[in-house]
């Protein structure tokens, strides 16, 4: 049954979405983007939930009980998240999307009517729905892990591309077997969703801790793709554009974090960085320097231009507060203070933007990589605070290093650099960095929050 | 493979409607800087969430005692709920800290 008048406001649905991705893309609009895709959904959800399909039991009380559940949980893990678990949280919400899609191709089987014609688009559809939102499901959770650090970069498969391959292989194989059947029997479907959440697993356990964001990313994409799989089933727009707008700008968007890396996303999915080799030799010394706080903090107060350069470090100390106290000591007394914010700071891009901001540090503070190396040799002291990978120079030094050819925030252009840092360890990529037995640099050991505070403390007695 | 073909001539507009949202999508969020990378992932992560349509579909149109959909249905519904709510509201916590700085 078709309802005409229902069926224009779901293109208003569909309209709200890409009107809303776009407003996402760009500072002045985001969040009124993101409130019109909001809207967007809910009017789909709600044109679905009355949409006269002819005389359905329509259940109601499950689909509230469902939302309501749902609802709560997901408004009570937005609101109480910390800001720099938000890559954790994504990756959590991914999951879930691609469970449900999963879910619906399961149960799409179970009811397809007796007598269907099994090599069919249909039947198509609905395997490649299974496939991909197990995946997504699996793999986010994996991801999830990885990020959360309970599942180390050092468990490894033995020939993980292989097993990848033959995996991927036996699910066609499967998928064409099931397809060719003349009646549907269900213990395959079943192995099919098995091997699929196994290949989730498998396709994201090889990939290191530090390209998470970008798995993330790719593993958001198939969850819309999944989406527009399910939207084929049953003919709806809404999911059909809604899914594949976001599976194409997810592909787009793991591309662009891939380039702000420099890798390729082939060379991340093979799990090029992951805990390969320590770095291969460098020619300068392995001898590090220790500053204390008290040198630092005088070098600090007279100086004329202080840069500092944050990375996941300083989230995971919480110090970002801190930070900005030490910060406005400084501009007190005189000091022009800049952030050089790499691109891939932090765990995902822009991620140190925003723990920033919610620490008020004001916007024009914050400086691009390349505003900050152009910057850099003006000034008087940098300050790398848990940062690591994005200051190492062996991307532009070493051509063994797997970061070779990353852009970095060029520190050593500056007059002296303060590494704070917790110990000589080294940073997520799992790669030496020749930059802490540099000339210039300096090491303060401690965790970023102490470190920050002891600093303030000394400052203020110098 | 009859059956394949006449699927693609059923839902010929699903498939154009299909491979022109590819398009789209992928204009549609050219040119983004980097600071907005985590807020877009995150309120594109919610959109995705539109597979809760799939749900209801199956819930409303299944047996009032068939409980094996109902069930799955259920868990489909509040797994997508989570995913959409979750996403929206931690786009906009997001997003609100950068709108906060500019009265500054």
């Amino acid at each position: 049954m078709k309802d005409p008048t229902l069926d224009f406001l779901y293109l208003i649905a569909i309209v709200l979405f890409v009107v809303g991705l776009k407003g996402l893309s760009h500072p002045e609009s985001a969040r009124r983007g993101n409130l019109l895709a909001a809207a967007g959904m809910i009017l789909g959800i709600i044109i679905t939930l009355f949409y006269p399909f002819g005389n359905t039991p329509n259940n109601y009380a499950w689909i509230a009980s469902g939302a309501v559940v749902g609802g709560v949980i997901g408004y009570l893990a937005a609101i109480k998240v910390k800001m720099t678990k938000m890559p954790e949280m994504v990756s959590i919400f991914n999951g879930f999307g691609g469970a449900c899609t999963m879910l619906i191709a399961i149960t799409e089987f179970k009811t397809l009517p007796p007598g269907t014609e099994f090599m069919s688009g249909q039947v198509l559809t609905i395997i490649f729905s299974l496939f991909i939102g197990s995946v997504a499901f699996s793999g986010s959770f994996v991801a999830y892990g990885k990020l959360d650090g309970f599942l180390r970069d050092s468990i490894k498969l033995p020939v993980p591309q292989l097993f990848n391959g033959i995996l991927l292989l036996g699910i066609i194989v499967l998928s064409g077997y099931i397809m060719s059947m003349d009646e549907l029997n269900y213990t395959y479907v079943l192995i099919l969703l098995l091997l699929s959440i196994l290949y989730g697993i498998t396709f994201v356990l090889p990939i290191g801790g530090g390209d998470m964001p970008v798995v993330i990313s790719l593993l958001n994409s198939f969850t819309g793709l999944g989406a527009a799989g399910a939207g084929l089933i049953y003919g709806n727009q809404v999911m059909i554009v809604g899914g594949i707008l976001v599976g194409a700008s997810g592909t787009f968007l793991t591309v662009l974090m891939c380039e702000a890396m420099n890798r390729s996303l082939i060379n991340v999915i093979i799990g090029g960085l992951g805990a390969t080799t320590l770095s291969s030799d460098s020619d300068r010394e392995k001898v590090y320097r220790e500053a204390t706080h008290g040198d630092t903090a005088i070098l600090l107060k007279y100086s004329q231009k202080v840069m500092i350069v944050p990375g996941y470090g300083l989230a995971v100390a919480q110090a970002q507060h801190a930070c900005q106290d030490l910060e406005s000591m400084l501009e007190k007394e005189g000091v022009q203070v800049f952030y050089g914010i790499h691109p891939v700071a932090g765990r995902m891009p822009g991620h140190m933007n925003v723990l920033l901001a919610e620490a008020d540090v004001p916007y024009e503070k914050l400086l691009e990589m390349d505003d900050s190396n152009s910057e850099l040799p003006t000034t008087d002291v940098v300050l790398v605070i848990g940062a690591n990978d994005v200051v190492n120079p062996a991307a532009k030094e070493d051509e063994g290093s797997p970061i070779y050819g990353m852009p970095i925030i060029d520190v050593e252009m500056a007059k002296n650099v303060i590494i704070m840092k917790r110990s000589m360890r080294t940073g997520y990529a799992g790669i030496d960095n020749p930059l802490f037995y540099g000339e210039k640099s300096k090491m303060l050991f401690g965790d970023a929050k102490d470190s920050l505070n002891k600093l303030k403390a000394e400052i203020t007695n110098a | 493979m009859d059956a394949i073909l006449n699927f693609i001539s059923e839902n010929i507009v699903m498939i154009y409607i299909l491979v022109l949202a590819i398009f789209l999508g992928m204009e549609v969020i050219s040119k983004v800087p980097t600071v907005l990378h985590t807020p877009l992932m995150s309120g594109a992560n919610a959109v995705s969430g539109v597979v809760i349509i799939g749900a209801i579909w199956l819930i409303r149109n299944a047996e009032p005692d068939n409980y094996f959909v109902l069930v799955i249905g259920f868990f489909g519904i509040a797994m997508a709920t989570i995913n959409v709510i979750g996403g929206f509201a931690v786009t906009n916590r997001m997003l609100e800290m950068f709108k906060k700085k500019k009265k500054n």
